[in-house]
């Protein structure tokens, strides 16, 4: 349900934005999304078309660029990237990790004509 | 022609605004914002009257509830003690921080020490919003299982304190606490900890006596 005031922040960002480099339309629009971060890409494409509808941003197209989560171990210094829930490290068992990548939530770009 | 923009903006970036707007007003009134956030009836408001019962005498306590429709946890706050601000989300699965805007300036922030919020009852969306409180409370429960810090990361990175409720039905439910506490400190490397139960009071006061230190410091920097 919070896609909804997401997807209303994305495109105030972007009108803002678009409107600083005096263009008409806007055409992309780059997402940056952490895996941790939960965001469903189909809700805020859902709510993209209505909340955009009418805008110079109407019918811009979303892309998300998803980030995997890395994490490092304090312990043995791997690095590394887990699918499952598990998170600990995969080399030595140590749970004295650090997320260093994983909780991205941004917008990284807008192309505009 | 296609031109390309890059920007570099969070996305909620517009509501950290205002946050950062009702952390200022907090401070320059001298009070301790808290949030406190879970899933639906693990007991935020239980907890909630418990510290206003226990801790009124010494501070003065304010208390916003959001909630999606009733204002049933604002009146129980009321009852308990505290002067209380009912937020209808109107459907919105979390409080933001206009939201709070609002709520604030219905109260007076002067006479006031302690501002307790409780955010609408769902892992998920309130991770995402800053509100401008000082601190974020989780209170996970007993009955909710031990899985939740696998199953809610972004709630339990994003926390200064954790309570574990309804500690009474351990002898009840499947309740793995070693399997629990060792997806929290992945998570969230050394959270303070405070398993209790709002149903016999065990270990209320731990949980107490860090509200109070909380105060005691948030004091002694925004002087
Ligand atoms: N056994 C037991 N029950 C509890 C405890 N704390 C709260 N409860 C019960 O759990 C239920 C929900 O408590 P609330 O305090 O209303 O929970 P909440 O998180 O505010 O719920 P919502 O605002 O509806 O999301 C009530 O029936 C409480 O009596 C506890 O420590 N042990
Ligand atoms: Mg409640
Ligand atoms: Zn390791």
């Amino acid at each position: 349900m919070h896609e909804l005031s997401i997807t209303e922040s994305i495109l105030e960002i972007a009108l803002r934005h678009a409107a600083e480099a005096e263009a008409e339309k806007i055409t992309d629009i780059h997402l940056v999304i952490g895996k941790l971060s939960s965001i469903v890409d189909d809700s805020v494409q859902f709510y993209w078309d209505i909340v955009s509808d009418g805008t110079a941003a109407q019918g811009a197209v979303l892309h998300f660029r998803r980030v995997r989560i890395e994490i490092v171990c304090q312990a043995c210094g791997e690095s590394y990237h887990p699918e499952e829930l598990d998170l600990s490290c995969p080399g030595c068992g140590s749970r004295d990790v650090r997320i260093v990548a994983g909780e991205e939530f941004r917008l990284e770009a807008i192309e505009v004509e | 022609m296609k031109e390309r923009i890059p920007i570099v903006e969070k996305i909620l970036s517009a509501n950290d605004h205002i946050a950062a707007q009702n952390k200022s007003a907090l401070d320059s009134a001298g009070v301790l914002g808290l949030n406190f956030m879970a899933s639906p009836g693990a007991g935020k408001t239980s907890l909630i009257e418990h510290t206003i019962k226990k801790l009124k005498d010494r501070l003065k306590l304010a208390v916003v509830d959001g909630d999606v429709a009733t204002s049933i946890d604002a009146d129980r706050a009321a009852a308990a003690g505290a002067q209380s601000v009912q937020i209808n989300t109107g459907g919105e699965c979390h409080l933001d921080a206009i939201m709070l805007q609002g709520a604030l300036s219905e109260l007076h922030l002067e006479e006031i020490d302690l501002l307790i919020v409780e955010n609408v009852g769902n892992l998920i969306c309130p991770a995402s919003f800053k509100l401008g409180t000082h601190k974020s409370v989780l209170i996970a429960s007993v009955p909710e299982g031990d899985d939740k810090p696998y199953k809610y990361p972004g709630m339990y990175r994003g926390v200064e304190a954790l309570v574990i409720n309804k500690i009474d039905l351990l002898p009840y439910v499947e309740f793995d606490m070693e399997y629990f506490r060792q997806g929290v400190e992945i998570l969230n490397p050394g959270l303070v900890t405070f398993p209790l139960s709002c149903r016999t009071d065990e270990g209320l006061d731990a949980y107490l006596a860090w509200v109070e230190t909380e105060m005691e410091a948030h004091r002694r920097v925004v002087q």
